[in-house]
């Protein structure tokens, strides 16, 4: 049973990915990413790990959904109504993936894999909360400050007039150089 | 044989995320490679952890970091390309050669 649904949705999975970068439509190679993430998730989840699993498929359906608006914004042929190539130096990038996917494979069938060591635990989301709380701490802290800094970064790269723009470097202004007046005293 | 197979899923979504970013020319659809190439790594931890060291959490907290890594790319990605976008209307990577503001 575990094989047969890994099967089902490692093909799915492929299938998606090479979609995502066959597809004319924006829209449908966005789709496309999201099948093959949520096959990801998937096989997280058939591999024992059901919290990771339905966590990887809820991030990836609200950050596809998310990407699908910002196709639409930002690229030339959003509805694939054109077909138009969108590929630069396609040999080599051809060339150096089936490479890198030939090593890899023949990495996994040439490396003597140790054997499997201990039994999974009753509960695994106990297991990796425990270990973000307690072992992996820092690992955790880590990611906690990541996450900070990619909101304040993101916020600051994303805006299109700041304080500073509005108040000057030393935010001492008065009144603030906005695109229009009006206000009060202005 | 299943741990292995696993394994080349993989490396191919490894590998297809891989072509995307280095073929494309779109700054959303590089992204949507990286996402590809992270997902693989997803893959594989969760394979190790279930057929090699099921016992140790580190499996389960490597696909934490992917995960995370996943968000912070995607936020970081849209935000340089909004940058990008509003100071010269720029879409793709060739027309982005000098990064100068």
């Amino acid at each position: 049973m575990e094989a047969v649904s890994l099967w089902g949705l490692g093909v799915v999975a492929l299938a998606c990915a090479v979609a995502v970068f066959a597809c004319d439509s924006m829209a449908r190679a966005t789709f496309a990413l999201l099948g093959s993430l949520v096959c990801v998730g998937g096989v997280v989840f058939v591999l024992g790990l059901p919290y990771l699993g339905v966590v990887t498929v809820l991030m990836m359906v609200m950050e596809m959904v998310v990407m699908a608006v910002f196709m639409v914004a930002y690229m030339m042929n959003p509805a694939g109504l054109m077909p138009m190539s969108m590929l630069h130096n396609k040999r080599g990038a051809l060339g150096i993936s089936a490479a890198v996917f030939a090593s890899l494979t023949g990495a996994v069938f040439l490396v003597d894999w140790p054997q499997r060591r201990g039994s999974p635990p009753r509960d695994t989301t106990f297991q990796v909360g425990k270990a973000l709380m307690g072992g992996q701490m820092l690992t955790m802290v880590v990611l906690g400050f990541v996450l900070l800094a990619t909101m304040v970064a993101a916020t600051v790269l994303a805006l299109h007039r700041g304080r500073y723009d509005r108040l000057g470097d030393d935010l001492d202004r008065c009144p603030a150089r906005d695109p229009a007046g009006g206000g009060v005293g202005r | 044989m299943t741990f292995e197979l696993v394994l080349v899923l993989a490396a191919g979504l490894f590998s297809v995320g891989l072509f995307g970013a280095l073929s494309q020319q779109s700054i959303v659809m590089i992204m949507m490679g990286i996402e590809l190439m992270i997902g693989g790594v997803i893959v594989a931890a969760a394979d190790f952890w279930h057929f090699l060291a099921p016992a140790a959490a580190d499996g389960q907290v490597v696909i934490v970091v992917a995960v995370v890594a996943m968000a912070v790319e995607m936020a970081m990605g849209f935000a340089v390309t909004t940058a990008l976008y509003r100071a010269r209307q720029v879409d793709t990577t060739d027309m982005a050669r000098e990064l100068k503001g």
